[in-house]
C-alpha cells in the first residue's frame, strides 16, 4: 500500500497549526502583548461556577455500593464484567462499605425483613448521595404483589428507577448515565420534548385549564384507566 | 416408587407394628403416600428408615382448607440404595396443630420444621429451637395458610400515587 | 456496631441476654490462659450485608479469638413469598414466578415445577422438546457454576477469575437470548414441552461453546489449581464425613464431594437423561477442595451432554400436541374454530389440573430441586412448594465450620454455594 502525503491548499509555507505553535513560544517566552494574550486565554480557559465543577467530578468517580439482594444482582455483576464494561465510565469501584460508597443500587427484592436493613445502610451513607432502584422489584413489587415486599420509594428517597426483570446490564447502564446526567446538572428533555408530543398528557391539578384543542386528554374525575 | 401393592403391604407391616398409626394409603400417578396418624408419625419414619427409606428429601406442609383436618404436613422419604421414594402425610386441625418432631431421626427436618410452623403454624414438640425462619421475629399470622390474603400493594398510576405514599421531593 | 438488630423481638435487654446465654452455652478451648490473658466469646454479627456473603445471609459467630465456636445462620432477607404468590396464579403463569426462586438457576426450577404439573396432567413430553430441555438444563448448569467460580475466587482473593467466568457466562447468556429472548428468566421450559424451538444459528453456536468450554475450564484450572494461596485455604478444610451429611439431607456436589456418588441424572433419569453419557465427578475427603474439583469436572460432562444432545436432536414437535394444555401455534387460529377456543380458554382461564398432589425431584446445579404441587382441580395450584437444596445444604454450614478459623467459614461459604433466593424463596 502506498502513502501519499499529498500538500494542503493554500499558503503552505505557514499553516494554522503552525501559527498556533508560535503563539504558544511566545506565550510561554511572556512575549505575546495585552490584547493578544488576553485573546489567547479566552480561547484556551473554561470558565465555570464551582458548583457545576465539582457536579462534573462527583457524577464522574460515583463509587457504588455491593448491594445486591437477588437476580439483579447478577445483572449488576455483569456490567462491573468484561462486555458491558462500566470502568469505562469510571464507576468500577464498588465499595463494600457504606461510609465509603454513594450510590446504593437496590438490585433485587426488597423483603420486610431487609427494608429496616436496607434503610440504616443509606442512612450510614454520606452526603451527597444517590440511590438506583434497579428492577421491577424493588421500585414497585414487580412481579411479586404479596405481603412479603416493600417497595424501595416506601422508605428511602430513590432517584432513578430502572424497570426490567431482571434489567439488561445496558438498561441499567442508561439508568446510571442517566443519573450521572442528574447529578452534573444536565438538562436531559424527556421524550415529550424531544418528538414534541402532546395531546396525551394526564392532567394532576384542578387548577390547570385543560386544553380544549386537544382530544383524548384525561380530565380529573374521569375514571381510572390510566 | 412402590408400586400400590408394595405400598399396602408396607402399610400393613406399618400398621401389624403400631396400630393406629397408618390411616389411609393413595397411590395416584405414580406416587405412594401413607396416611398416618400425628402421634405415630416418629414410629413410622423410624421404621421405614429401618427399611431402607434413610433419607428425608423434604418436609412441607400443606393446608386442605376447606376440607378438615386442615393442616397437613408431607414427609417424602428417600431410599437411596435402591432409588425408592415415598411419602407420609399427617393432618392436623388448626386448633390442635402439633406434631412430633423428627429432628433425632433426621436432622435436615432441622430448618424445614421451622418453616412450617412459620408459614403454618405447625408446632413440632421436641424441636431444639422453634422460631420463624423466614418472617420477621415478631410478625403475626401464618402467610401460607389460605384463608391468609396473599397482600401486596395497589398499583400505582398518576392519579393515585399522591395517596397511597406521596411523593420524595 | 451496634449490636441491635432491626427486627427486634423483645427489646434490647432481651437480646443481649439471649446474646449471652448462647454464648455460655459454646465451650471454651481448654488451653489454659497465659499471665493476663482472659478466654472470652465474641458474637459477630456478619450480614446480612458484608461482601462476602452470597446474597444477604445474616451469619451470627461466635468466636473465640479467630476460631469459630457457634454459628447461627439467619436467612429470610429475600423471603418472597413466592409460594403464596403461586396459589394465585393459573398453571402458566407460575413459571416465571416459581423461575425466580432460585435465581441463577431458573431453567431448573422451571423444569421441576413443569414436571410436577405434567405427572399431575399426564401428559408425555415430544422427545425433542425433552432434548431442548436437556441442553437449556446443561448451559444453565454451566451457567451457575460459571458464576459460583467467579464469586468464589473473588472471595478467595483471586479477582481476575471473576472477569473470566463472566465472559463465558456472557456467551452462554447469548445462547439463552437467541432461543428465548431473555437473558434469565426465560421462561423457555413450559408445561408439555418449551416454549419454541431453537432458531437456525442456534446449533453452530452451541457447538462453538462447546468447543471452546473445555479449554477455557483448563484455563481456569491453571490459574487456580496450582495457586498455593488457593490449595492452603482450601485443602482440608470445612471437611465434614459423609454421614453427617446424609443426615442433614444434603445432596448435590457437597454430598458427591465426600464420595457418594448419588445424582439425579443417573439414578433417577427424567427427560431423556438416559440416552447420554456421561460420569458423575466425585471427591474424596469433601473438603473445600473437593468441592470446587467436583464443580469444576461438571464443566466437561455438561459440555458432552450438550454435545450428545445436538448430536441425537428429534425432529418432531416442541411441545405437547394436546390443544388443551398447550397453545395452538397462531396459523392454526386463522382457519380451525377449536383451536380458536382451545387459545381462548388457555389464555384466558388457563388448563385445570386433575385433583393430586405430585413430588417432582430433579438434579440440579446445587442438588436435589423437588418441585410439590398440590392440584385440586382448578386452573390454579392449591400449593407449590420448592424443596431448594440451598435452603437443606445451608444447614451443613454448622458442622462445616465449628472449630476452624473464620476465613476458613469465609471459604467454606463459598464453596457451600448458597442461592440465598432459593434459600427464602
Amino acid at each position: 500500500m502506498e502513502i501519499k502525503r499529498e500538500p494542503l491548499p493554500g499558503d503552505t509555507t505557514i499553516t494554522d497549526f503552525r501559527l498556533r505553535q508560535l503563539q504558544a513560544r511566545d506565550m510561554l517566552r511572556g512575549e505575546l502583548d495585552e490584547q493578544e494574550l488576553q485573546r489567547y486565554v479566552e480561547e484556551r480557559v473554561l470558565t465555570t461556577t464551582v458548583d457545576r465543577a465539582v457536579a462534573w467530578a462527583q457524577g464522574n468517580s460515583i463509587y457504588p455500593l455491593t448491594f445486591g439482594l437477588a437476580c439483579c444482582a447478577i445483572e449488576m455483576m455483569s456490567i462491573v464484567g468484561a462486555r458491558m464494561d462500566i470502568a469505562r465510565f469510571g464507576f468500577e469501584a464498588f465499595r463494600a462499605s457504606p461510609r465509603q460508597a454513594d450510590l446504593l443500587i437496590l438490585s433485587g427484592r426488597v423483603s420486610i425483613k431487609m427494608a429496616p436493613v436496607v434503610r440504616r445502610i443509606y442512612d450510614q451513607m454520606l452526603e451527597p448521595k444517590w440511590a438506583i432502584s434497579m428492577g421491577a422489584c424493588c421500585s414497585s413489587t414487580g412481579v411479586f404483589n404479596n405481603y412479603a415486599l416493600v417497595p424501595a420509594d416506601k422508605f428511602m428517597p430513590v432517584d432513578v428507577h430502572v424497570p426490567g426483570c431482571p434489567p439488561r446490564p445496558e438498561a441499567l447502564m442508561h439508568g446510571i448515565l442517566r443519573l450521572r446526567d442528574k447529578i452534573q446538572g444536565r438538562r436531559r428533555d424527556g421524550w415529550r420534548a424531544r418528538y414534541d408530543a402532546v395531546g396525551t398528557e394526564e392532567l394532576l391539578d384542578a387548577e390547570t385549564p385543560p386544553d380544549t384543542a386537544a382530544v383524548n386528554v384525561l380530565q380529573n374525575g374521569d375514571t381510572a384507566g390510566a | 416408587m412402590p408400586d400400590a401393592t408394595a405400598l399396602e403391604l408396607t402399610a400393613q407391616e406399618l400398621l401389624q407394628v403400631d396400630s393406629g398409626s397408618i390411616l389411609d394409603t393413595s397411590f395416584h400417578r405414580g406416587r405412594a403416600e401413607l396416611v398416618a396418624s400425628p402421634s405415630a408419625i416418629r414410629s413410622v419414619l423410624r421404621h421405614l428408615k429401618d427399611r431402607g427409606y434413610s433419607a428425608l428429601a423434604s418436609l412441607h406442609g400443606v393446608d386442605y382448607y376447606p376440607d378438615e383436618p386442615r393442616l397437613g404436613v408431607i414427609y417424602e422419604m428417600l431410599d437411596m440404595q435402591r432409588v425408592d421414594r415415598i411419602s407420609v402425610k399427617v393432618r392436623v386441625a388448626t386448633d390442635a396443630a402439633e406434631v412430633p418432631s423428627v429432628v433425632e431421626l433426621f436432622p435436615t427436618a432441622e430448618f424445614q420444621e421451622r418453616e412450617v410452623y412459620d408459614m403454618f403454624g405447625v408446632r413440632f414438640d421436641g424441636h431444639p429451637d422453634l422460631r420463624r425462619i423466614l418472617m420477621p421475629e415478631d410478625y403475626e399470622g401464618f402467610p401460607q395458610r389460605r384463608d391468609f390474603p396473599t397482600g401486596g400493594e395497589p398499583i400505582l398510576f398518576t392519579f393515585n400515587e399522591q395517596q397511597t405514599y406521596g411523593k420524595w421531593v | 456496631m451496634a449490636p441491635e438488630k432491626p427486627d427486634s423481638g423483645g427489646g434490647q435487654a432481651a437480646l443481649t441476654e439471649d446474646y449471652r446465654r448462647r454464648e455460655a452455652s459454646v465451650t471454651i478451648s481448654s488451653e489454659p490462659a497465659g499471665e493476663g490473658e482472659t478466654h472470652e466469646l465474641m458474637t459477630l454479627n456478619i450480614g446480612p450485608h458484608h461482601p462476602a456473603t452470597h446474597g444477604v445471609l445474616r451469619l451470627l459467630t461466635t468466636l473465640e479469638g479467630e476460631i469459630v465456636r457457634d454459628i447461627v445462620p439467619i436467612i429470610g432477607y429475600v423471603h418472597t413469598g413466592i409460594e403464596k404468590t403461586a396459589e394465585d396464579k393459573s398453571y402458566w403463569k407460575v413459571i416465571p414466578v416459581v423461575e425466580r426462586m432460585d435465581y441463577l438457576a431458573y431453567y431448573f426450577n422451571a423444569m421441576a415445577f413443569c414436571g410436577a404439573v405434567e405427572t399431575l396432567l399426564g401428559i408425555e413430553v415430544p422427545p425433542r422438546a425433552q432434548y431442548l430441555r436437556v441442553i437449556h438444563l446443561e448451559l444453565n448448569r454451566i451457567m451457575s457454576h460459571l458464576v459460583w467460580l467467579g464469586t468464589s475466587a473473588l472471595d478467595l482473593g483471586a479477582i481476575s477469575m471473576f472477569w473470566y467466568c463472566f465472559r463465558e457466562r456472557e456467551k452462554i447468556l447469548d445462547l439463552f437470548e437467541m432461543s428465548s429472548g431473555q437473558r434469565m428468566h426465560t421462561r423457555y421450559i413450559q408445561v408439555g414441552g418449551v416454549f419454541e424451538d431453537i432458531p437456525p444459528g442456534f446449533e453452530e453456536k452451541v457447538r462453538a461453546f462447546c468447543r471452546d468450554m473445555p479449554n477455557r475450564a483448563d484455563q481456569y484450572a491453571d490459574l487456580l489449581e496450582k495457586n498455593e494461596i488457593v490449595l492452603e485455604r482450601l485443602r482440608g478444610t470445612g471437611v465434614v464425613d459423609q454421614e453427617t451429611l446424609l443426615g442433614l439431607g444434603v445432596t448435590g456436589p457437597l454430598l458427591r464431594a465426600t464420595g457418594h456418588s448419588w445424582d439425579l441424572r443417573k439414578a433417577q433419569p427424567y427427560s431423556s437423561y438416559d440416552h447420554f453419557e456421561f460420569r458423575v465427578p466425585v471427591g474424596t475427603i469433601g473438603d473445600n477442595y473437593d468441592r470446587f474439583r467436583v464443580r469444576h469436572a461438571e464443566f466437561y460432562e455438561s459440555v458432552k451432554i450438550i454435545e450428545q444432545a445436538l448430536d441425537g436432536l428429534p425432529e418432531g414437535p416442541f411441545i405437547t400436541p394436546d390443544r388443551k394444555v398447550a397453545l395452538p401455534p397462531r396459523h392454526e387460529l386463522a382457519t380451525s374454530m377449536e383451536a380458536l377456543i382451545h387459545h381462548f380458554k388457555l389464555v384466558t382461564e388457563g388448563f385445570r389440573v386433575p385433583p393430586g398432589e405430585c413430588y417432582y425431584p430433579i438434579e440440579g446445579p446445587r442438588g436435589e430441586y423437588g418441585c410439590f404441587v398440590r392440584a385440586d382441580g382448578s386452573a390454579k395450584p392449591a400449593r407449590v412448594h420448592m424443596r431448594d437444596p440451598s435452603f437443606i445444604n445451608l444447614q451443613a454450614l454448622r458442622p462445616m465450620v465449628m472449630d476452624n478459623y473464620l476465613a476458613d467459614m469465609i471459604a467454606t461459604l463459598a464453596m457451600l454455594d448458597p442461592i440465598l433466593g432459593g434459600v427464602d424463596r
